[in-house]
């Protein structure tokens, strides 16, 4: 006879029931590889019967597991080859067309989301990556369940700043084309350093070219289940023991997902990929990031000792997550979006947690700046130099860093946007009024650093 | 089979009868009892049982949706999850 503990039983469901504990997301990765024809039509049909083939059953066995475990599972998503190289070899290389086709597919096979409106630009672009970010801005506003991220920077090719001028104008445009909807267009959007291939979460998810026909890869989320293990342990608990539970608490939290991907992927017949140990926060009281650095002993989000609180929590959940899989990938790091998270927007909104304390944030978390809504006249050689920054963060140290904002049209510094859903709501963040557009306008390529000589 | 062992967990106030709807419900389903627990948490009263499913012929969601019915007319939560879930997440 099988034996069970009433103690564990019980904390399982207070973590799901009390503490928001989730499968973020169930996201198939396809590739399209074999999609690729001269011509753009062809190209549209193959992608289209290809999604049908391999998700149609995605959604409904997702939800019978979320049934039979009763765990919810949040999103269901598709990611693809980056489909700037699928689009390239056609003779009318209409990404917009292959845009609109990748949303119906999404639409048809229930999905939230689809990611891989994609290019991988951090030397230089080719021709049909030129046409491909041209097309970014007009896909996004035409689309609903369609993402979008370029590649812009690596550790081993430097910064492409030409890419990152581009990729400016491109947030601007995007965020134009969406201004009866306050810019959401841009929050379908990323740009990244070190951007990985096998990562589950929107709106950076793509398939790699180097990555299998198709794997299943799971994002699991549960900042409140980490903020309340904490609470409950003693308030004068040193830091060694408060790193142990966050690992133990790690570790619960990955099994779960661990065991829910591998279930689904063998009911969709397809290979198990990764397990992304992020911490992904909701707008939701109670399951926000910030909201575990609070029950650490800070004040708010912003306080001095932020950055050493997320490096200790971002280093302990991988320690216990990597424990619990066998196969852990994608960003696994702690998420920081100012919009999507309770304590963030509450700690934006008293003015304590400013754009230059979240990059400091960034150099020792996956994700960089994300979700940050900013004035809508913020000029492109701004947000270009802020790319940058973050580029270089992410280069030098060998990691992913990334850039979400929304430039909100028509609204200032201090005024509110509502995004709605996932994506939350944040007040509009200042950033430096200084001018950085003889730097970014120099165009060409930021060299790749020395990899020696470390400090 | 692993697969085919489930823990159902109900709470609310204590009373009369709990136990003995919620296995007549599972007897009329063929769902055998392996194990039941009883505790009391902040004045609720708690109870897991360990149950298979194998030899029933219903499957998986309309045993749920019987228990969860049961459930609502004792006026109790009830959970109905497959046992694994505990297992993986508790053990090494």
């Amino acid at each position: 006879m099988a034996d069970f503990n009433e103690k564990d039983i019980i904390e399982t469901i207070q973590m799901i029931k009390v503490h928001h504990l989730d499968i973020r997301t169930t996201t198939l990765a396809l590739s399209l590889r074999d999609c690729i024809s001269e011509d753009i039509k062809v190209t549209g049909d193959k992608i289209y019967n290809k999604i049908i083939k391999y998700a149609k059953n995605l959604k409904k066995y997702a939800d019978d597991l979320e049934n039979e475990f009763s765990i919810p599972i949040i999103n269901k998503r598709i990611a693809i080859t980056p489909i700037s190289l699928i689009g390239e070899a056609a003779k009318n290389p209409d990404y917009v067309y292959l845009a609109k086709v990748l949303d119906e597919a999404a639409n048809e096979v229930g999905v939230d989301f689809i990611g891989g409106y994609s290019a991988l630009v951090e030397k230089g672009c080719t021709r049909g990556d030129e046409i491909f970010l041209e097309s970014i801005p007009e896909a996004l506003a035409s689309t609903q369940k369609l993402c979008s991220s370029v590649n812009l920077a690596s550790s081993k090719a430097g910064i492409n700043m030409k890419g990152v001028l581009k990729v400016a104008d491109i947030i601007k445009k995007t965020a134009e084309l969406t201004a009866d909807k306050d810019g959401l267009g841009a929050a379908k959007f990323v740009c990244f350093c070190n951007s990985v291939s096998d990562n589950p979460f929107m709106a950076g998810a793509y398939c790699g070219i180097n990555e299998p026909e198709c794997a299943l890869n799971i994002g699991v989320s549960g900042p409140g289940v980490v903020r309340w293990a904490i609470e409950n342990i003693p308030k004068d608990a040193d830091l060694g023991e408060v790193a142990n539970i966050i690992k133990k608490t790690a570790f619960k939290i990955t099994t779960t997902g661990e065991l829910i991907g591998r279930e689904l992927a063998s009911r969709l017949n397809i290979p198990f990929g990764v397990i992304d140990l992020s911490l992904a926060p909701t707008p939701a009281e109670g399951d926000s990031v910030a909201g575990i650095f609070q029950a650490m002993g800070l004040e708010q989000a912003g306080a001095h000792g932020t950055t050493a609180a997320l490096a200790m929590l971002n280093d302990a959940v991988k320690k216990g997550g990597t424990m619990a899989s066998s196969y852990v990938g994608g960003l696994s790091g702690a998420f920081i979006p100012v919009s999507e998270d309770a304590q963030m927007i509450e700690a934006a909104k008293r003015g304590v947690l400013t754009i230059d304390k979240l990059e400091a944030m960034t150099c020792v978390c996956s994700v960089g700046l994300d979700m940050i809504a900013i004035p809508g006249d913020t000029p492109k050689s701004t947000i270009a130099g802020l790319i940058a920054d973050e580029m270089a963060i992410g280069m030098i140290n060998k990691k992913t860093t990334a850039v979400r904002v929304i430039p909100v049209p028509n609204k200032k510094e201090g005024e509110w946007v509502k995004f709605g859903g996932l994506l939350g709501e944040a007040p509009i963040m200042s950033l430096s009024k200084l001018d950085s557009s003889v730097f970014v306008n120099r165009s060409g390529r930021i060299p790749a650093p020395i990899h020696s000589l470390n400090n | 089979m692993s697969k085919d062992k489930i823990l159902i967990t109900i709470s609310g106030l204590d009373k009369v009868g709990i136990v003995a709807k919620i296995s007549a419900t599972l007897a009329q389903l063929s769902v055998n009892i392996e194990d039941i627990k009883q505790t009391i948490m902040q004045d609720h009263f708690v109870m897991m049982m360990l149950c298979d499913i194998s030899s029933s012929k219903e499957n998986f969601k309309l045993i749920k949706e019987e228990l969860i019915k049961s459930g609502e007319e004792l006026g109790m939560e009830v959970w109905v999850q497959r046992k694994e879930i505990f297992d993986k997440m508790h053990t090494i």
